[in-house]
């Protein structure tokens, strides 16, 4: 989907630099442009590096397990039905405390295996339950607490303040988790699940 | 106690309570950070040549002068909606790729200053979204979901969301 975007991007810029006689600038950029890649990956890479090796560190010392605890509650009130024996609730915790630690490298696999323990109950695990709906919207919305990359970017680009952007980012984040959690909500109670059995039975074993 | 002050504090304290907190239980710190900087590493590795084909496409649509034009098609859209025109393509390009988001993002800030209005924007929306398409296809084929349901709906509600309130943010607090 990405390389027809790329190529439909590609086609257009021709042919506008055709009809504006803007071929040479195109020329100059093309040949720009590798470097700038370059310049960008580094200036990205070395923070994606550094925070990547403080996170380990974190989650070696023990912080994500502890951290992970604290959602306990949290998921209480938006898996309401999910028992507290299931063993997606271990996996849900950790991905949650390793999203907001900014951990992706440790998030994905632990929300991966929380999906296959969620979808485990469904009588037709190839359709997404309610709960592995909610599970993955919380993850294509950003919890991190630091927005490293973006403040490095700023850094980059010479700004006075590069973290001042925070408290925004924290405010225009948690307005956007709740917005997905409600619509979330509201299509579970809109669109019925295919098969009933689908949410009900969370946490329950398999008769 | 002002809001740089708090934001200013933020990095260096959590620095500081993740080193103590490792200290404090024996944690050999130098092959953690090592073992996490690598595997940092291959992440990069994994982004640089998306990053490569995505800064030649659009250096070749600013430099055509097809951004331009693109902004003058879209200019309506975005005053309807509330939205500073020069952040809409970064809009639509945030839910399907990162890099290519990654790459938007910076043009922004080399055109208009990371401490402009629009720069701050970009900024808030870079923080607080994700790459929502990448994610649920990630999660969706690991896991045998054949049918994601409402996931992607829900999801770009969650997005647009995160969009208005960016913008909603800025003027707020900064």
């Amino acid at each position: 989907m990405l390389g027809h975007l790329i190529v439909w991007i590609f086609i257009f810029s021709f042919v506008t630099a055709l009809s504006k006689g803007k071929v040479s600038e195109v020329c100059a950029q093309l040949l720009a442009s590798p470097e700038q890649a370059l310049s960008l990956c580094v200036c990205v890479g070395c923070s994606i590096c550094f925070w990547s090796g403080v996170m380990e560190v974190a989650r070696q010392s023990g912080i994500l397990k502890r951290l992970s605890k604290l959602f306990a509650p949290i998921l209480k009130l938006l898996f309401p039905k999910l028992k507290k024996d299931s063993p997606a609730i271990q996996s849900i915790c950790t991905n949650l405390a390793a999203n907001l630690l900014g951990l992706g490298a440790a998030a994905a696999p632990a929300g991966i295996r929380a999906v296959q323990e969620l979808q485990k109950n469904c009588s037709d695990p190839t359709i997404a339950s309610d709960y592995s709906i909610l599970l993955i919207l919380l993850n294509t919305a950003s919890l991190q607490l630091i927005p490293t990359t973006a403040a490095m970017l700023r850094l980059k680009a010479g700004s006075t303040a590069p973290m001042e952007i925070l408290p925004a980012v924290w405010f225009s984040s948690v307005l956007s988790v709740s917005t997905g959690i409600i619509a979330a909500k509201l299509f579970s109670a809109i669109c019925k699940a295919p098969s009933p059995l689908c949410h009900a039975l969370h946490g329950r074993q398999k008769t | 106690m002002n809001m740089s002050f708090i934001s200013n504090l933020a990095v260096p304290l959590v620095l500081c309570l993740i080193f103590c907190f490792s200290l404090f239980h024996h944690t050999d710190i130098l092959s953690a950070f090592s073992e996490g900087v690598i595997n940092g590493l291959k992440i990069v590795v994994d982004m640089f040549p998306a990053l490569m084909l995505l800064t030649l496409a659009i250096g070749m649509l600013k430099s055509s002068g097809g951004l331009e034009l693109l902004s003058k098609i879209l200019n309506p859209i975005a005053e309807s909606i509330g939205l500073p025109v020069p952040l809409i393509p970064l809009t639509l390009l945030r839910p399907l790729s990162g890099s290519g988001a990654l790459v938007v993002f910076q043009n922004i800030l080399s055109n208009y200053g990371p401490d402009s209005f629009i720069g701050k924007i970009a900024a808030v929306m870079m923080g607080s979204t994700e790459t929502t398409f990448y994610t649920i296809a990630l999660y969706c084929s690991a896991t045998g979901i054949k049918k994601s349901r409402y996931s992607a709906p829900a999801s770009l509600c969650a997005d647009l969301m995160g969009f208005f309130a960016s913008v909603l943010a800025v003027k707020l607090f900064l």
